[in-house]
């Protein structure tokens, strides 16, 4: 085996074990990587109540109340869904089905009392026009 | 592959193809920005906003795509000793750090108004963090020796190795919950993009520019590196003149 061949094959497997042993680390944290935890899994999580954490999902249509600066609502990942608080300003793309992220606690009386809400964009870019077209030939699944 | 090792024949195709790299560059980056300013619809959700989009994309795609390449030329150099490839690897740090720099810049002015942050701990955002990190510890690392050589080397052993971040960044989206949306382009989906063709022209002439700019600076920084090369050679030759004399 030539020096150079001997080069190759180590930094394939130095790449090999390397990667594994990162996917492996990655795959065991996995769960605190996440930005966000989804209502169903909210309920298997058992988090304390009074424990900071964020959850996300859709704001369910036909649920979102504004009072003054308050607004409730419920996040909904279509299975279960968490009903939240908050009081203060929110960003412009947060509306009724769209999906949003909301930091904060929750409390005894089973709702999700928000200190920061974060709306979150989703993959599609399209002009308006094209959205009305959507929504006048019923094609339109989005918010 | 290793015909191209050469320095004198790669400087040979690198002048011939520098002209018209720069002229590739100056009308797609024209072209570009055109549309993406000016000739492009507003989107249905972030209004003008969307425009940012158009820098912020192709120079996240060019961060990881000059990280690639930076690891790449790196693991040949590591492997066969080519100088041309460690000079190469040298010469695109730089250009990926930039383009990297822009992406973050950009994505967090696009992040307060539609998210509502400038920026967020997440999956995807983090990671591509980590990636600019790499490049300036790779440019730190490179040039932290007296002997150019040994800083080299360990530059690119952190190159190599800091390439398990490339696919991190491109599946964050996809295996953990993030703030950042998933992409936007399938290759197994029935629709291939969720973006319209009026925006994809843009984007698409954008994300060429780039890489075409990025070939454009590589020969241009290449150049300089080469030149910088003879100048040591030459250098040290004296010294060991003058020390041989007396």
């Amino acid at each position: 085996m030539t020096r150079k061949r001997r080069r190759l094959y180590f930094v394939i497997v130095g790449m090999l074990a390397l990667g594994t042993s990162v996917g492996l680390v990655l795959n065991a944290i996995s769960s605190d990587i996440v930005f966000f935890y989804s209502p169903t899994q909210l309920l298997t999580k058992h988090i304390p109540l009074g424990e900071r954490f964020r959850i996300g999902g859709l704001v369910q249509r036909g649920t979102l109340v504004k009072d003054g600066k308050t607004v409730t609502f419920r996040v909904t990942d279509h299975t279960n869904s968490v009903p939240v608080t908050y009081t203060g300003i929110l960003p412009d793309l947060f509306r009724e089905g769209q999906g949003v992220v909301a930091e904060g606690r929750m409390e005894p009386d089973g709702v999700f009392h928000a200190t920061e809400i974060l709306a979150k964009h989703d993959q599609k870019y399209m002009p308006p026009q094209v959205v009305e077209e959507l929504k006048k030939h019923g094609e339109w699944k989005g918010g | 592959m290793h015909r191209f090792a050469n320095p004198a024949r790669f400087l040979r195709i690198a002048n011939a193809v520098y002209p018209w790299l720069v002229a590739a560059t100056f009308l797609l980056m024209a072209a570009g920005l055109w549309f993406a300013l000016f000739d492009s619809p507003p989107d249905y959700q972030q209004g003008d906003s969307v425009r940012i989009m158009y820098i912020h994309v192709p120079s996240a795609w060019m961060g990881m795509f000059c990280y690639t390449a930076m690891a790449v030329f790196s693991a040949m150099a590591l492997i066969w000793k080519h100088p041309l490839a460690d000079l190469l690897a040298r010469a695109t740090a730089p250009i990926g750090a930039g383009f990297t720099f822009v992406c973050l810049v950009s994505g967090s002015l696009w992040g307060k108004p539609m998210w509502g942050a400038y920026w967020v701990w997440d999956a995807r955002l983090t990671s591509m963090l980590i990636l600019f990190f790499l490049y300036l510890g790779y440019m730190a690392l490179a040039n932290a020796f007296d002997d150019p050589i040994r800083g080299q080397k360990a530059a690119a052993i952190l190159a190599v190795a800091g390439f398990v971040n490339i696919p991190i960044i491109k599946f964050s989206v996809d295996w953990w919950h993030t703030l950042h949306q998933p992409s936007s382009f399938s290759l197994f989906a029935a629709k291939h993009s969720d973006i319209a063709p009026s925006m994809l022209l843009p984007l698409g002439l954008m994300a060429l520019a780039c890489q075409t700019y990025y070939f454009m600076v590589l020969i241009l920084r290449a150049r300089a590196e080469i030149a910088s090369a003879k100048i040591r050679t030459i250098r040290m030759a004296q010294v060991h003149a003058a020390g041989g004399g007396e």
